[in-house]
């Protein structure tokens, strides 16, 4: 039987994603950051990359093995993690807290808003010296500077998010006799989870940069403190190093987001369109 | 004869259940054919192939190119206008809306065209479906329980107005329903699913329009019912049960 045989008739084709072997997925994941990789080794190899621009990976390497053996990285990764984790996890909190307010009462949104997204707009970079004569050079200005730069990301996200939960269903939970906290914890906050991890990704990049700001801030310690030293000793090598260190960061966040949305949302996991 | 719809050695299965398995089909151009079954016989499943909306695992299926799809739920896009919904996918033009304003006054929601689909009833939101199916004149007809969420009199007004439409239109329609009466009602042909095939495939002959005091209608609804596993009183309560 074909399709010779019934003039006029077709098959149909549905434009479905092949089921894909996990396998090929993560090869294809790893493949660009090794591509990346494989290009700086031969551009460093070739010599169109001089050693004075940007150290070869094999001499990164070999720095990234020097600074482990006597401990300096994991000393700087360590104070570094501690800030960027403590920082990002306040200015997470209060994004979400500030990002439910406004997004599921009117009366928040109404108080809360405009007053957000004017110190949204003021870049945090800028407030560096006034944090250093509000907070002292101490670490807490260092968290304090890392948490106000990742509110505000996380907040936007979140209220978007939960404003663009399904009234119809919010409609018919309150009609279950839920309502204020529970409605938010079971419908509302799964609901707009796609956003809150938007939200996430974007306040932990974010959560790099200000703490590299924060680290030159008369620092003793940590990765920029490490990269301070280097820059004066024209170390490319070690700038490398500390660079890559904030790319693997990057990869990890992103790995962490992943995981959240696999253990978060399991309906999302296999997809159905019915 | 000409053919519409051929399926042949249909399966579908899902983990290790076949859903559909070995089914076979043909629906003839201009023939309504409705289909009954139990919940998760894999009705739907057997639409969504039809309509190129999932895939089967064996057999053949062949379609004409130009067919449509009423969903259970309207599906309108909330951000465009009942208009906008119903010549969604068409050229832009004048053309294509006077088009969609025509498909729309079949329907009866002509004073409708500028509203937004959230202020629709839901009756009203399944007419619009139906219009937006209709605009494109397709060959091939899926109605998947276009009427279950509506009340009885929207239902039997529904049901008169797709069978008049069908009638001017003359595409090949596939209607699934749980409802016997409504299959008996509007179909040529009736089949049952049932275990992954059809186990009934029956030529519906009372003259249009049926009426469902006809002995042979009431013959043929009783056999339906018997397929689908619901035992009917015996005929001569009938009467006072309906
Ligand atoms: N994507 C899927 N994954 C797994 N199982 C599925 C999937 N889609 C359908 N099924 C199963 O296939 C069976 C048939 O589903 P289908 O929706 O076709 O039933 P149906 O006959 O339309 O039922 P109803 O009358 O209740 O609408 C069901 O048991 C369902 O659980
Ligand atoms: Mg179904």
């Amino acid at each position: 039987m074909t399709e010779a045989s019934f003039p006029g008739l077709v098959v149909p084709r549905p434009k479905l994603p092949r089921p894909r072997r996990r396998e090929v997925t993560l090869a294809l994941r790893t493949a660009g950051p090794l591509a990346l990789l494989g290009g700086w080794w031969l551009a460093s190899a070739t010599g169109v990359l001089s050693p004075d621009v940007l150290a070869s990976p094999l001499t990164v390497l070999d720095a990234a093995r020097e600074l482990w053996s006597d401990g300096q990285l994991t000393d700087a990764l360590r104070v570094s993690l501690t800030r960027a984790v403590l920082g990002l996890a306040f200015g997470l909190a209060a994004g979400l807290l500030l990002g439910v307010v406004t997004g599921f009462w009117r009366l928040g949104e109404e108080l809360l808003d405009s007053p957000l997204q004017l110190l949204r707009a003021l870049p945090f970079l800028s407030l560096v010296p006034l944090f250093m004569v509000w907070f002292g050079i101490g670490e807490s200005a260092r968290i304090i500077l890392i948490a106000v730069a990742t509110t505000f990301p996380m907040y936007v996200s979140t209220a978007g998010g939960v404003r663009n939960v399904d009234r119809r269903l919010l409609e018919a939970m309150r009609s279950f006799g839920l309502g204020g906290w529970q409605l938010v914890r079971q419908v509302v906050l799964p609901g707009a989870l796609p956003s809150l991890l938007a939200g996430f990704r974007l306040s932990m990049t974010l959560s790099v940069i200000a703490l590299i700001a924060a680290e030159e801030i008369n620092s003793t310690s940590g990765i920029g403190y490490l990269m301070t030293q280097a820059q004066s000793f024209s170390r490319t090598d070690i700038l490398s190093v500390c660079v890559l260190i904030y790319g693997i960061l990057g990869i990890c966040a992103d790995l962490v987001a992943r995981l959240a949305e696999r253990v978060f949302m399991p309906w999302r996991v296999k997809e159905a369109a019915r | 004869m000409s053919v519409a719809v051929h399926i042949e050695g249909l399966r579908r299965t899902f983990g290790t259940r076949s859903v559909l398995d070995g089914l076979a089909l043909d629906i003839r151009r201009g023939e309504f054919v409705a289909l009954l079954g139990a919940s998760g016989t894999g009705k739907t499943t057997l639409l969504r192939i039809l309509g190129a909306l999932d895939r089967p695992d064996a057999g053949t299926v062949l379609v004409p190119e130009a067919r449509t799809i009423v969903f259970q739920e309207p599906r309108l896009v909330p951000s465009k206008r009942v208009l906008g919904n119903v010549v969604v996918g068409l050229p832009r033009g004048d053309a294509s809306r006077e088009r969609g304003l025509r498909a729309l006054a079949e329907v009866g929601l002509a004073d409708h065209a500028r509203a937004w689909p959230h202020t629709l009833s839901g009756g009203e939101a399944q007419r619009v479906a139906l219009a937006r199916a209709l605009v494109r004149e397709p060959e091939l007809l899926l109605l998947d329980e276009p009427f279950a969420a509506l009340d009885a009199l929207t239902r039997l007004k529904m049901q008169d107005l797709v069978g008049d439409l069908v009638r001017r239109h003359r595409p090949a329609v596939l209607l699934v329903t749980h409802d016997v009466d409504e299959a008996v009602r509007l179909a040529d042909r009736v089949a049952v699913l049932k275990d992954g095939d059809l186990v009934t495939d029956e030529t519906v002959t009372t003259d249009r329009p049926r009426d469902a005091t006809d002995p042979a209608f009431t013959a043929l609804r009783r056999r339906l019912l018997a397929d689908l596993g619901v035992r009917e009183p015996a005929p001569v309560e009938e009467g006072a049960v309906r």
